[in-house]
């Protein structure tokens, strides 16, 4: 079973170096290029683990987190948020708002594979 | 070497943000409190930020930091945007516009400006400077080689046992996090036993799933650090408890053999070298397999869902390979059609009408491939504003910039090539056009003046006007000086028309002193030469008091034209469509001689001069006889409304241009050469400079012509 990332960024060139690193490491990659359309794809996609950026048009982040972890099709999977700032207080509104980790940009291919191990235990 | 790929579609990106941008600040200019749009100027900083920091561009990191932690302050409404902000924010957007255009050329960048502005943009934030919660230093990619890590040898610390008490609330679930996962991280650091304690289990009738009953007790014995350990937990801090102690009494009770347990350099190691060989190894021909290069990854369905829509990059070379080849299927289609009509075949009924199909199809895929070279003219009118902004800067004059009409697309090239002329129109516009804000004041004008530019199709033309609502063209001073440097003879008597076009000679600078921002030592005639090598023309239309217009006429594309295939002393020439406004065939009556040897004809009551195609190209020595042939009337800048004589018109056809300069030489009168359906070669004349050599005698264009027909055949 590969596992599936659905990674949601605004920048095309944050989305290519998410797709070229995870498909590198042997996980399935999808995407979407802002929140409303990242949490449109969640049910078709059906990912293992959501990465998310924080600062998009549409939805932003925060609005993924929400609708992933509340409603009625609430769930319980892992998502990443990707964020510029490694403030204590943006990482605790995550934490807060539900996301399961962060990685801070710019993120090098190893953290970011080896996190994605932590929370997803897939083995590349 | 696959980084490039990543890092080329980082720099088209930033194009289209620095694009955005530009566009947001000018809709903030308008509407400073809209949301959305702050919102979207934010995001285009913060993603050129985001990106820039995956290549270590540092100092566009920076920038763009400090750019968008203010922008943020405005988005938090800290902060108002005034007149002195917004000039900021342009200064800034044109600073990152450097900044990125630098980072992709690996060019040198002053500083200075940079270090300015970020002072003045740290200068909003209060005290705070910018670079305090920014810490980027550490995480980079690198594309070029595996990053290897390399194991550092160094004393193992002792073992330790440590004892970690771990009991997840609720919420740790519903963040999506695994305990066993998290055990699993740990069991890298050393020997794991865990415990699990189901005290807290419910009754079953009592039991809810989603609740968290299980708490563990930890064994570890590793070398790490408790601050490692510590980091396991990293994400789950606040969603548990946590009580992490170090057994004392197990951890002296440790064997001290160190060397054979896992140390820390092999916790996980992942194996980033995987990911530059797969890209690497994709074959990537040329630019053309850029999309695919990103697509590597042994078919893992990869999709973009629903994104911007889809485009295809390809190698402009091959767009152009593509373009000349469909220009020599236009040519063989119509000497095809010419060589069936010469058969004169009994039945030919069938056969027209699928020539006549062959004929739409092939214009069909021309126009196609044309459409393919066209883009909006919005990237470069929007870098226009740069221009004017810092213009009204140098001159302190107050300015604003409206375009209209730039979706109107355009061949590619043409786009380029109009780039250093309009850059130079629109400064000359502010320099030379506008006035200083107090003059406009007395004059009753807004002291903000309105450089206006606009973009427009029409009939197979692209019009570009560049103007300004300053004082008009001051025609007595210009005359002056056109005198003074012996351009015109002092008594010279010349139409306004004529004044206005003097700006166009080589060697013509209109302003009392030099100024350091138009004259560059570039006169107005350099623009006229860039716009004439586009095939098109320029013209200038002023009104004393309220400004001046240039013009500037394209043709939609370089390839081809529409044209008359005319005869002119037995030539078969082609004369592009676009210069002509009207055909008569003159009533003898109309035709008068003025002095001995020029002609005029009366057009509804005008008297237009005649000028003689075949003695102006020196194909004759004997001008055609009054009353006979057709006149072309065509307008021009010099001369205004001139008639053309030539012998007849024998076809309307779109000719393929083939340039006579790069086969041949250039000739004067001609502006290129095409082939026709009989493959014979005509050439292509250029009206302007024809009517130019109608006042001197005209070089051996006979013998021209037939050298190259010999060349060619």
């Amino acid at each position: 079973m590969t596992t599936k990332v659905l990674a949601i960024d605004d920048s095309r060139t944050i989305r290519n170096l998410l797709r070229v690193s995870l498909e590198g490491a042997g996980f399935e990659f999808h995407s979407a290029c802002d929140g409303q359309e990242g949490v449109d794809v969640f049910p078709e996609v059906d990912p293992d683990v959501v990465i998310t950026d924080i600062n998009m048009p549409k939805m932003d982040g925060f609005g993924v987190i929400d609708t992933l972890r509340s409603g009625p099709n609430r769930t319980n999977v892992p998502i990443l948020v990707l964020t510029t700032e490694s403030s204590d207080d943006l990482k605790a509104r995550a934490r807060n708002a539900g996301a399961t980790g962060w990685i801070v940009k710019p993120f090098d291919d190893a953290s970011l594979v080896s996190v994605l191990r932590r929370l997803t235990g897939h083995i590349g | 070497m696959g980084g490039n790929s990543i890092r080329d579609t980082f720099f088209e990106e930033c194009e289209e943000l620095l694009e955005s941008l530009v566009e947001g600040l000018s809709l903030l200019e308008e509407n400073p409190e809209d949301m959305e749009t702050i919102n979207a100027v934010f995001r285009s900083v913060h993603s050129i930020k985001g990106g820039a920091g995956a290549f270590a561009l540092d100092r566009l990191v920076g920038f763009a930091h400090a750019f968008e932690t203010v922008m943020d302050k405005v988005r938090d409404k800290q902060l108002q945007i005034d007149e002195k902000l917004m000039a900021l924010f342009h200064r800034s957007g044109d600073q990152l516009t450097d900044l990125v255009t630098a980072a992709r050329d690996e060019s040198d960048l002053n500083e200075e400006a940079e270090s300015g502005l970020i002072k003045e943009l740290e200068s909003y934030l209060g005290g705070e400077t910018a670079q305090e919660d920014f810490n980027f230093d550490a995480l980079t990619l690198d594309f070029d080689g595996p990053a290897v890590e390399v194991p550092i040898e160094e004393a193992t610390p002792s073992e330790r046992a440590f004892t970690i008490k771990f009991k997840p609330d609720r919420s740790l679930y519903e963040n999506g996090h695994e305990p066993l996962l998290i055990f699993d991280a740990l069991a890298e650091l050393g020997a794991l036993t865990v415990e699990a304690d189901v005290n807290d289990l419910p009754s079953f009738d009592d039991f809810d799933p989603n609740d968290a009953v299980i708490s563990w007790t930890l064994k570890l014995v590793t070398g790490d650090t408790e601050t490692t350990l510590h980091e396991v937990f990293e994400f789950v801090e606040g969603l548990c408890s946590l009580d992490v102690s170090v057994d004392e009494a197990a951890t002296e009770a440790l064997p001290q053999v160190q060397a054979e347990l896992p140390g820390p350099a092999s916790a996980s190691p992942p194996e980033p070298e995987e990911t530059p060989q797969a890209i690497a190894e994709q074959p990537t021909p040329s630019a053309a397999a850029k999309p695919a290069a990103a697509q590597s990854g042994g078919g893992a369905a990869s999709k973009e869902s629903r994104g911007p829509k889809p485009t295809l990059r390809v190698d402009l070379d091959r767009v152009d390979r593509l373009i000349n080849t469909v220009g020599e299927l236009i040519i063989n289609q119509a000497m095809i059609s010419q060589r069936i009509e010469e058969l004169d075949l009994p039945t030919v009924a069938h056969l027209t009408n699928e020539l006549e199909a062959y004929k739409l199809l092939a214009r069909d895929i021309q126009e196609g491939v044309m459409a393919i070279r066209a883009q909006p003219v919005k990237p470069l009118f929007q870098r226009m504003s740069r221009i004017v902004r810092e213009a009204s800067d140098a001159t302190s004059k107050k300015s604003k910039l409206v375009t209209v009409g730039d979706s109107t697309e355009v061949d590619k090239t043409v786009i380029e090539r109009l780039a250093d002329p309009l850059t130079h129109m629109i400064r000359n516009a502010v320099d030379h056009g506008l006035e200083k804000p107090e003059v406009r004041e007395e004059a009753g004008k807004d002291p903000t003046g309105t450089i206006r530019l606009s973009a427009a199709h029409r009939s197979g033309s692209v019009f570009i006007e560049i103007s300004d609502d300053g004082a008009g063209l001051n025609r007595d001073r210009i005359l002056q000086k056109a005198i003074e440097k012996n351009l015109v003879a002092a008594d010279a008597e010349l139409s306004d028309p004529e004044i206005d076009n003097l700006l166009f000679l080589p060697g013509f600078s209109t302003a009392g002193q030099v100024s350091a921002l138009s004259g560059r030592g570039v006169g107005m005639d350099v623009v006229k030469n860039a716009v004439q090598a586009l095939g098109g023309r320029v013209s200038i239309a002023s009104t004393q008091g309220k400004g001046t217009t240039f013009s500037i006429i394209l043709p939609l594309t370089l390839a081809v034209l529409d044209g008359f295939v005319i005869s002119v002393a037995d030539q078969t020439m082609v004369i592009p469509i676009s210069s002509i406004l009207e055909t008569i065939r003159p009533n003898p009556r109309d035709i008068h001689l003025v002095g001995t040897d020029s002609e005029v004809v009366s057009v509804r009551g005008a008297y237009v001069p005649i000028v003689d195609v075949a003695s102006s190209l020196g194909l004759t020595e004997t001008k055609e006889a009054s009353g006979t042939g057709i006149l072309l009337l065509v307008s021009t800048e010099m001369q205004g409304m001139t008639a053309l004589r030539v012998t007849a018109i024998h076809d309307q056809r779109q000719v393929v241009i083939k340039s006579l300069e790069s086969n041949y030489a250039a000739i004067p009168g001609v502006s290129a050469a095409t082939i026709l359906g009989d493959g014979k070669i005509a050439l292509i004349l250029d009206p302007e400079e024809i009517i130019k050599l109608g006042h001197s005698s005209g070089p051996d264009l006979f013998a021209q012509q037939a050298r190259m027909e010999l060349r060619n055949v």
